[in-house]
């Protein structure tokens, strides 16, 4: 089988199509990874023993399950007891939620990380909790975690297909319909793969440059 | 009143095949694991292009892209493959290429000492490769391979979308079946979990077992 130019110029506006709706789903998905990670990270910080626990454990369970099941069981089950999500919003909240239990990590090293005086000078300045989060710790723990935050956000990126599988009209299933109405896979999926490589190999050296930026921590 | 006995061994079926999929992807994605990264430390710079290609290549793409690529692409270049044979080959490949790094980085963190000490004693390299750096570098690499078998677990569940009958496969059936969604989707839910559980708790067991004698050896 032969690869096929005017093929691939007549398909390509469907697939473009597809790559705005990857794209969409995978910046609202990091959003709601960040605010769900931050809300893991400091629940599970909580004083009280039930919260930290069961966040914990919940979280636990998120991360050790796939995120293809977890978004049938967002799309499929959740209608069952009166929820009835949109594809697109039940594709971000599944990859916001099991991003987020891996953002969790990366906030907890990253409030880790705030040296022990900072917490002791707020104190001693009579900061509230709240105020001494979001004046001293938070701003200081944010820096060097972005680098982490936007590994994971490259790896959500790849895992946009799985949206697919809820009927929603991403590149994989643009390439999928196309693929089906000519019967060519060749140029379809090829041309996934080569996007996909395309972006992640741009995002390395956005990474690179995070990393250079604000990888480091300084004492 | 639904008969669960019969969907339940259905789905037991398919936890078979998962963990047959879990199994023989974690083979092959270690022997890929080794190979690319040693390659990427070897003294002749084509095994480290090619090495360093591969791994950017399956780190950069999708996974749900690479199984799409070897079930329906590859037939027409003249490969035929099984769905089984399909999924190992694109687990196995996806996560050899992840666990490469972590091979790499497990190796140059061996201190320069080591490295000395095998000079001193006159091995060559690939005998103080393997009698003196690796068993140490092993125990550094096991618990990111751990995490990077359960992420192969985990991206079993997409295999169900080649028709692959797994885990996640079976649920569907049984949800078409029964028109019941909660119950087959919690169920396969839990067990991806318990997988999870028990490949953490054997990687942890294999951790201790060949930790034993090196308590005083290690910094």
């Amino acid at each position: 089988m032969d690869w096929d130019w005017d093929f691939v110029r007549q398909i390509l506006p469907t697939l473009i199509q597809g790559v705005k709706i990857t794209i969409l789903a995978t910046l609202l998905g990091s959003v709601l990874a960040a605010i769900v990670g931050l809300g893991i990270a400091l629940a599970r910080r909580s004083p009280s023993k039930a919260v930290s626990r069961s966040v914990g454990w919940a979280a636990e369970f998120v991360r050790g399950t796939p995120l293809l099941v977890q978004l049938y069981f967002i799309f499929y089950v959740l209608p069952d007891v009166g929820i009835l999500l949109p594809p697109l919003v039940a594709g971000v909240i599944g990859l916001g939620l099991h991003y987020g239990t891996y953002t969790a990590e990366v906030y907890r090293a990253g409030i880790d990380n705030v040296p022990r005086g900072q917490w002791e000078a707020a104190k001693a300045c009579n900061l509230s909790a709240m105020q001494t989060w979001s004046h001293i710790i938070i701003p200081q723990a944010i820096p060097p975690m972005i680098p982490a935050l936007a590994n994971y956000f490259i790896a959500m990126f790849k895992e946009t297909p799985l949206l697919s599988a809820i009927t929603v009209l991403e590149l994989m299933n643009q390439a999928k319909s196309v693929a089906n109405t000519y019967y060519r896979y060749l140029e379809p999926i090829t041309l996934v793969g080569a996007f996909f490589l395309a972006i992640s190999l741009c995002s390395v050296v956005l990474l690179r440059w995070l990393e250079r930026r604000y990888g480091k921590i300084e004492r | 009143m639904t008969q669960w006995s019969g969907y339940f061994g259905l789905i037991l079926q398919g936890a078979l095949v998962t963990i047959e999929l879990t199994l023989m992807g974690s083979v092959l994605a270690l022997i890929m694991a080794f190979l690319a990264g040693m390659g990427r430390l070897s003294r002749f710079f084509l095994l480290r292009a090619l090495a360093t290609a591969y791994i950017e290549f399956f780190r950069g793409t999708s996974i749900f892209v690479q199984l799409f690529f070897a079930y329906f692409v590859l037939p027409l270049l003249g490969l035929e493959l099984t769905p089984l044979q399909a999924g190992v080959l694109a687990l196995g490949l996806n996560v050899g290429a992840y666990a490469a790094e972590v091979v790499r980085g497990a190796v140059q963190s061996i201190g320069r000492e080591q490295h000395e000490a095998c000079i001193a004693l006159n091995l060559g390299r690939w005998q103080g490769l393997r009698t003196v750096i690796l068993p140490q570098a092993f125990l550094v690499m096991l618990p990111t391979f751990g995490n990077n078998a359960i992420e192969l677990l985990k991206a079993t569940s997409v295999v169900s979308l080649i028709s692959l009958a797994d885990l996640t496969f079976q649920a569907q059936v049984v949800r078409a079946q029964t028109g019941n969604t909660m119950v087959p989707f919690t169920t396969i839910l839990i067990l991806y979990f318990i997988l999870a559980l028990l490949i953490s708790w054997g990687v942890r067991l294999l951790e201790r077992h060949l930790a034993r004698g090196l308590d005083g050896v290690r910094v």
